[in-house]
């Protein structure tokens, strides 16, 4: 078990390494001088001095290399050039926000998600089956900033039941202690925050869980449809159990499977589209902090971004295959 | 950014003794038998359907719209809470900069077309390459083409095309570029997948023992053979580039010439008037949706009906 | 009264088309019987319909199957039971083995889970006796170690032992008919014995009737008391094993027979397989599906719908349903003999 955790780990590495040649290549190749496209409006004689000195621009090619990744194991994401806000801080304080938004679509994609993929794999080729897989497909395809949109329109004009903006109504005054605000509301007790926080995670949550949603209802339905053909069901019936006994214990239990990885694949889409729906719902997180950075052409915060998106990515990915070891006993026992 | 590329049709039924399917290869091919289904089915042609539409109007685009793309009228009526509804000429109305709405999104599939084809051929030719280098050649070079690759999948689709897209900057172009760099990988690991299951079949094995030299045993064998997935992948990821260049517009990195006409932008445009005329962003995403839910239902149907295996 | 008595069962399916095409049959007026504590073989080859008509019986075909005709049990119609009813009995009274134990079994469920929930569905034993009850089932079927297996997964045992452990798992409830469909064409041959022997033992022990699935002859010869051959869905011969392997009147079984390779056949015989290949399942003939392959078929055989009859030449119950049976032979014809008559007719119809 261990060796397989940490061969997983060691095959992260050469990833993580192509990853930051690519962009160290990268930087180099923004148009302009590096250390004015990292400094952007702060650029400055002195500061553009300062900036080569610190990542040593005005050395050789290696050099710079070897100085970048310096900097990058020592936790130096640069500064951001429009705010000179240090990058990596500005991530750990807007990372909770969208944590948060992501856990809200995740459990929006999978509660709704698996049930209705079993259901419809279970009456196949029925009107359900049509009705979801189509649905599905428009689910799929829907662009998830229009969503966002309509979301807002819809609830903020037509339906004020949900609010449609920021992450906690200002008039209550919340403690916040890990940046997490429904744990906040928790953890100190102010449960009218925490609900408050809650309320406002739904429909940027609906907005971002679509895409997620419709691809649990094809993964699940697909999988089921395929454990359903196979023989062990077919003993499992043989043996006279009860149909739940046998849908829990011989279809799900191995149709589940699968799910479990696409959930990993998921991150990559949450965090693209968080950087598109943030924004539209007034969330400070990542998401929106990308969005300007994309605008502003900040491209300190754009390449801190990014390494920061692969690792956590890579991360995830690494949870999800380590999860799996586990609860699939022929890859726990091999 | 969308990940349209799901697991492929599932069987129905325990291992029964059914009846030969006339549908089956042998009858006629793999073609024949894929286009006998895909007659039959109702998604396929409903995307199908949606497809042609999107290439009508797109290819005939100067003859439907009433006007010229990116022109502001003269004496359009706009004020910053209202903007002119539908009137002889201008069928939808007109949008916030004062052009005709309906202009706009004609020219705006032209434009989804040409960037959608182009991006996705660029991404085809370039992952075909890395993909049969890699299959084919196999040793070392397929271990450094799969370290790149997985590198490049490490990164969202979307964010790998906005920083390509930050590199060239703001022109048409790097779009394309930008896009079609993001499904690079997704064509390589598909190629270098079917190179690999081929190379080991029998048929192979047996052109090889026949003295064929490798070049042409790649070119006249195996590229063919995987023709089938590779086109249903092109159709999906159409779709996906017709939706990521909206996203790339949205981020204000699309075409940034006015004269140009992209739904993308138009809804970009329209968020300022959300409140007040919400049709100006509903006609664009209900473009954008529609048009990749036609390729992605067509592609989908074409993936079920090429399927060898093809049981209902 | 038999301890299951099949009448005139059909199944049909629909053709490839799928929906609205035409119905094509797989199992056409099937009958036979099994008697309490006997063992009856089914033999036929690969598209005889002979796995269908079992999973038929157990009640286990797609929705999209067509059954008629009727499966006693115990004098109870197991093709009229409702679902709910028929769960009761699967498992309980009637048990099946299937032929792939590594695809048969949930890969991702323990064993030991998979013999107790039998259990505890059925005799409502708690989870404590259950598992001492699966330990001691594994035992009697040969799985050394078995109470270390309860707990390991199906892909930890070889095939051998996953086979037995699903012939644990069927008799765990002691069910009065075992159905087994071709148990041991998937395992290894030294194995297939091993495994054949466990079954005849078991249930001569429990004094379960089982019913014997197969295409290998040897397999019935070794374990069946009565053999029903089946040849493109329908029932074409039928009777004792004695009876049947001396005396084989249907062309179809004959040829069969001849077909085995033997021992004692002289150096340079060569192999006597039968001509042709079976139908594909479209479709309906009257007739004799063997016709084509009969060097013995004419008019008669083709045209009408043969009936399936007692042997007069027979001495105890034999049926048949041929125009043109094997000629009747003294009993100290040697097979190889008939196997030189058959080459003659081959030549003939040439």
């Amino acid at each position: 078990m261990l060796s397989f955790v940490l061969r997983r780990l060691l095959l992260l590495v050469p990833v993580l390494a192509g990853l930051v040649v690519l962009l160290f290549a990268w930087l180099r190749a923004l148009p302009g001088d590096p250390a004015r496209a990292l400094l952007g409006q702060r650029a400055t004689p002195a500061s553009i001095a300062q900036v080569n000195e610190a990542y040593g621009f005005d050395q050789p090619l290696p050099v710079q290399f070897v100085t970048y990744v310096g900097r990058l194991l020592r936790g130096d994401l640069g500064s951001s050039s429009a705010t000179g806000q240090p990058v990596l801080q500005s991530f750990l304080d807007r990372f909770p926000a969208t944590v948060e938004l992501a856990l809200a679509a995740l459990l929006f994609a999978v509660a709704l998600g698996v049930p209705l993929g079993y259901a419809a794999a279970r009456r196949a080729g029925g009107a359900l089956d049509s009705l979801l897989v189509g649905g599905s497909l428009l689910g799929v395809t829907i662009p998830v900033f229009f969503l966002a949109y309509l979301l807002k329109i819809v609830f903020s004009q037509w339906l004020p039941l949900l609010p449609t903006s920021g992450r906690q109504d200002p008039r209550i005054d919340a403690t916040h202690v890990t940046g997490f605000f429904v744990l906040d509301g928790l953890l100190t007790r102010e449960w009218d925050a925490s609900l408050d926080a809650l309320v406002h995670l739904v429909l940027p949550g609906i907005a971002l869980g679509t895409i997620p949603l419709a691809i649990i209802v094809r993964i699940t339905r697909a999988s089921v449809l395929e454990v359903l053909g196979e023989d062990h069901v077919r003993t499992a019936r043989a043996k006279g159990l009860p149909r739940g006994l046998v849908s829990r214990r011989h279809v799900l239990r191995n149709a589940l499977l699968p799910v479990v990885t696409t959930i990993g694949l998921q991150t990559g889409l949450l965090f693209s589209g968080a950087v598109l729906t943030e924004s539209v719902f007034a969330i400070n997180g990542i998401g929106s902090y990308l969005f300007q950075a994309i605008s502003q052409l900040d491209y300190a915060v754009l390449q801190g971004f990014i390494l920061f998106i692969a690792l956590t990515y890579a991360l995830v990915n690494l949870v999800v295959d380590l999860l799996y070891g586990v609860i699939d006993p022929r890859v726990r026992l091999s | 950014m969308t990940q349209i590329s799901s697991s492929g049709p599932a069987a129905l039924g325990p291992a029964v003794p059914s009846a030969p399917d006339p549908d089956a290869v042998g009858s006629g091919g793999l073609w024949h038998s894929a286009w006998r289904r895909l007659r039959r089915n109702p998604s396929a042609i409903a995307g199908a359907a949606i497809v042609a539409l999107f290439l009508l109007v797109a290819v005939f685009a100067p003859l439907i719209a009433p006007g010229q793309p990116g022109v502001p009228l003269p004496n359009s009526g706009v004020t910053p809470s209202s903007v002119p509804g539908p009137s002889p000429g201008h069928p939808l109305g007109l949008d916030s900069p004062g052009t005709d709405l309906l202009t706009q999104l004609v020219y705006g599939a032209r434009q989804s077309l040409l960037i959608g084809v182009v991006s996705t051929a660029l991404g085809l030719a370039g992952g075909a390459v890395l993909g049969v280098l890699a299959g084919g050649l196999g040793g070392w070079v397929d271990t450094v083409v799969m370290r790149v690759v997985d590198i490049l999948l490490s990164i969202p689709s979307l964010l790998l095309a906005v920083s390509v897209a930050a590199v060239l900057g703001q022109r048409p172009v790097s779009v394309m570029i930008a896009i079609a760099v993001a499904q690079v990988p997704i064509f390589a690991r598909l190629l270098r997948g079917s190179m690999l299951a081929q190379r080991g079949s029998d048929y192979v094995l047996a052109v090889h023992s026949l003295g064929v030299r490798r070049r042409t045993v790649v070119m006249s064998h195996l590229l063919p053979n995987s023709l089938g997935p590779v086109i249903v992948q092109a159709t999906l990821t159409l779709a996906t580039a017709i939706i990521e260049v909206a996203a790339l517009s949205y981020l204000g990195l699309g075409d940034s010439n006015p004269s140009t006409a992209e739904w993308g932008r138009m809804l970009v445009n329209a968020q300022s008037r959300l409140s007040t005329d919400p049709h100006l962003a509903l006609w664009p995403g209900f473009c954008i949706a529609v048009t990749a839910l036609g390729f992605t239902l067509f592609g989908e149907a074409l993936r079920e009906a090429l399927d060898p295996k093809g049981r209902k | 009264m038999a301890l299951l008595e099949v009448r005139d069962l059909s199944i049909s399916f629909p053709g490839g088309s799928g929906r609205g095409a035409a119905l094509s049959k797989a199992v056409d007026g099937v009958s036979f019987d099994v008697e309490a504590g006997q063992v009856a073989g089914l033999v036929g080859e690969s598209g005889s319909g002979k796995s269908v008509t079992s999973l038929a019986v157990m009640g286990l075909l797609p929705h999209t199957a067509r059954v008629s005709g009727s499966a006693s049990f115990d004098g109870r119609d197991l093709l009229a039971m409702p679902e709910r009813e028929l769960e009761g009995v699967r498992g309980r009274d009637v048990a099946m083995v299937f032929q792939d134990p590594m695809t048969s079994l949930n890969p991702v469920v323990t064993v030991g889970t998979q013999i107790t929930e039998v259990l505890r569905r059925h005799t409502g034993a708690s989870r404590r006796a259950a598992r001492d009850e699966a330990g001691e089932l594994l035992a009697r079927v040969g799985i050394p170690a078995p109470v270390r297996r309860l707990r390991e997964y199906p892909h930890q045992l070889s095939g051998g032992m996953r086979q037995r452990a699903m012939i644990a798992i069927a008799l765990a409830c002691s069910p009065r008919l075992l159905i087994a469909d071709e148990p041991t064409t998937a395992l290894d041959v030294t194995i297939q014995a091993q495994v054949l022997e466990l079954m005849g033992e078991l249930v001569r022990e429990r004094g379960t009737a089982m019913l014997l699935i197969t295409h290998d002859l040897g397999v019935v010869a070794g374990l069946c008391d009565t053999v029903t051959v089946m040849y493109s869905g329908r029932v074409v011969e039928r009777a004792d094993r004695h009876e049947l392997f001396a005396r084989p009147r249907h062309r179809y079984t004959s040829g069969l027979l001849a077909s085995v390779p033997r021992l004692d056949a002289p150096r340079g015989q060569r192999l006597q397989p039968i001509p042709g290949t079976p139908r594909d399942v479209i479709g309906w003939d009257a007739g004799c599906a063997f016709a084509p392959r009969c060097s013995a078929a004419d008019d008669a055989c083709r045209g009408t719908e043969l009936p399936l009859v007692q042997d007069p030449t027979a001495s105890g119950r034999h049926l048949l349903r041929c125009a043109h049976p094997v000629p009747d032979h003294r009993p100290d014809d040697r097979p190889d003999q008939r196997a030189d008559q058959r080459v003659g007719d081959q030549e003939r119809s040439a």
